[in-house]
């Protein structure tokens, strides 16, 4: 007895979160799958009707507004947030003495909340009272920058916030990246005379590959995600100008009480994460196998 | 890496003093830009908002006032109520520590299951459970609102420390597994030869060796609870929300005047905890940070 259960401890240990991930992870995601091809509105429906959700979604200005906020927002978040912090991780590679210092300030964005990064920038774009009033007070009367308050506008404010909190994770990353690049070969091209901008260009940036399909992955995910930075600073507003597919997801689920629109945005959300994911994943596992 | 800058005893013709001019320059630029947001913060929260009023954004305070803090502290109106964000940073500690306790004894003794004790599965668990890090959670809120209801437990404490726990295991369980995998097998096949069964090796043999990665799971769970919103604002009620949705109420509140000064002082208290965090303990931040992002 004691030997079979000696035997059988460590498949007990993780069964209850084997269980726990099937029911909450899976078992909910097919739920919510289910619900998406009903016609749930504040209470759930379990009657199949087809995909009438999904048309009603496309067909929803609104969630054109989200999907084309969320590529707009997504785009220019990870391309801005890469680009600074490749930049930032080689200036710091060029034997700062204050690189710790340095690092610790351009890292630590990434420790607040949402929110508090929300309720900081919205403070500090506020038209009224934040830059656009400071620098009309340096004299520049015809100085404007409304973003927060302009529909038009107002997307691209939440990139900055998102960058400011997120591009000092990529310049870590990347940071680790080119201190983990082969000393010889650089020696090697030092040697023979080639100039710094070339070795990066040509020998390290190429060799980080790897760091940048991780980077892009982390980022692409947290855009998807973004949720709470929306809020805070925008509240998806004005009017629905800022509003994500999270943003609109919770609205749908817990102020429009209309659940099967709620259910199939979620899962529209959850197909473009995968099609980022999964072939990483993949990736990631095969490379393993070669090992 | 090596130096890619020319040794600095050598000649230093002017170009090169030039260059690492510019190189200061900007560096010292960008931690202005990062810094140039709490910096505003604090000034702002330590203003009368006659001065907000009246001075400019980047301005010292002319007359320091600390009114602000205790109005965020126990005043500031949520809504109806107006206790300030006291109450609810006590919920986001009574909420975070057990969440972050459970979720990383679980994820210790999955990973050492995964990585030490192979049985035919446990690769596919592990594939599952990685998976489940990556979904969005948007497409468990509705079915999750049905089952903590169904439980009793909407609207809780309970069953906010309920979902952080479930949602947190993936990567605490990441995070084990991938410090133990490195261990050799045969430490456990020497113990088992003396005779030491599966939690006696786990409490002498693992758990003596694991301090770094406990300190990096309990810093990354501690820094993903206290600042998560979406659960917070899905799964609580008036009175049991955590400090960041205390927070949003606050700033998002429409009655009365706008007190920016008030807004920016509960924004810094709802983030000490993890910029206190970040600051005694950054190495082991970084370190949970990157290795959420470079499995493996």
């Amino acid at each position: 007895m004691t030997e079979w259960l000696e035997r059988h401890i460590p498949k007990m240990v993780l069964a209850p979160s084997f269980i726990a991930i099937l029911v909450f992870v899976y078992g909910f995601i097919a739920w919510t799958a289910w619900v998406s091809l009903t016609r749930s509105k504040l209470l759930p429906k379990y009657e199949i009707k087809g995909f009438i959700q999904y048309d009603r979604l496309f067909d929803s200005p609104r969630w054109d507004t989200a999907m084309g906020n969320l590529f707009i927002f997504g785009t220019l978040f990870i391309v801005t947030s890469m680009v600074l912090g490749l930049l930032l991780a080689i200036l710091l590679d060029q034997k700062v003495r204050t690189e710790g210092v340095l690092r610790t300030i351009y890292l630590y964005p990434m420790a607040l909340s949402m929110i508090v990064t929300g309720t900081a920038w919205k403070w500090i774009m506020n038209p009224g009272l934040g830059i656009e009033n400071m620098v009309r007070g340096w004299g520049f009367e015809n100085f404007s920058f409304d973003w927060v308050i302009n529909p038009d506008r107002a997307i691209y404010a939440v990139v900055i916030a998102g960058v400011w909190q997120a591009s000092g994770f990529v310049m870590a990353l990347f940071l680790a990246g080119l201190r983990s690049v082969d000393g010889e070969i650089i020696k090697a091209a030092q040697v023979d005379g080639i100039p710094s901008y070339r070795i990066y260009s040509a020998i390290i940036i190429p060799s980080m590959a790897p760091i940048f399909l991780s980077a892009f992955i982390v980022l692409a995910h947290l855009a998807i995600k973004s949720f709470d930075l929306v809020i805070a600073l925008t509240g998806g507003g004005p009017g629905y100008a800022t509003d994500l597919p999270a943003t609109y997801m919770y609205a749908m689920a817990f102020s429009r009480g209309d659940i099967g629109q709620a259910a199939s945005s979620a899962m529209v959300m959850m197909a473009v994460v995968f099609a980022i994911i999964v072939p990483y994943l993949y990736s990631e596992l095969r490379v393993k196998k070669h090992d | 890496m090596t130096d890619l800058v020319i040794n600095p005893t050598q000649s230093r013709p002017w170009g090169k003093i030039l260059l690492r001019a510019l190189l200061f320059a900007l560096l010292g630029l960008f931690a202005l830009f990062y810094l140039m947001p709490l910096f505003v913060m604090v000034t702002t929260s330590l203003k009368s908002l006659e001065e907000i009023r009246t001075g400019s954004l980047i301005a010292f305070p002319r007359e320091i006032t600390f009114e602000a803090w205790r109005t965020a502290w126990s005043g500031a109106c949520t809504g109806i109520q107006c206790e300030g964000l006291r109450p609810y940073f006590w919920n986001s500690v009574v909420l975070a520590i057990p969440a972050v306790l459970i979720s990383t004894v679980v994820g210790a003794l999955n990973g050492y299951v995964i990585a030490q004790w192979r049985f035919r599965g446990a690769n596919l668990i592990f594939s599952l459970l990685l998976f489940g890090c990556f979904i969005p959670f948007q497409v468990v809120l509705l079915p999750m609102a049905r089952m903590l209801g169904l439980m009793g437990l909407a609207g809780t404490i309970p069953g906010l420390i309920f979902v952080h726990v479930i949602y947190g295991i993936g990567f605490t369980t990441l995070f084990f597994r991938n410090y133990y995998v490195t261990i050799p097998q045969e430490l456990v096949k020497a113990a088992k030869v003396d005779g030491a069964g599966f939690f006696r090796i786990f409490w002498s043999i693992f758990l003596p060796l694991s301090l770094p990665i406990i300190v990096v799971t309990v810093i990354w769970q501690f820094t993903q609870i206290w600042n998560d919103f979406l659960f917070g604002v899905s799964f609580s009620q008036a009175g049991t929300q955590p400090v960041t949705v205390a927070l949003n109420n606050i700033v998002n509140s429409t009655t009365g005047v706008k007190e920016y000064n008030v807004d920016m002082a509960a924004a810094i208290i709802a983030a000490l905890p993890t910029l206190l965090v970040y600051v005694v303990a950054g190495k082991y931040f970084i370190r949970g940070l990157t290795a959420g992002s470079v499995k493996g």
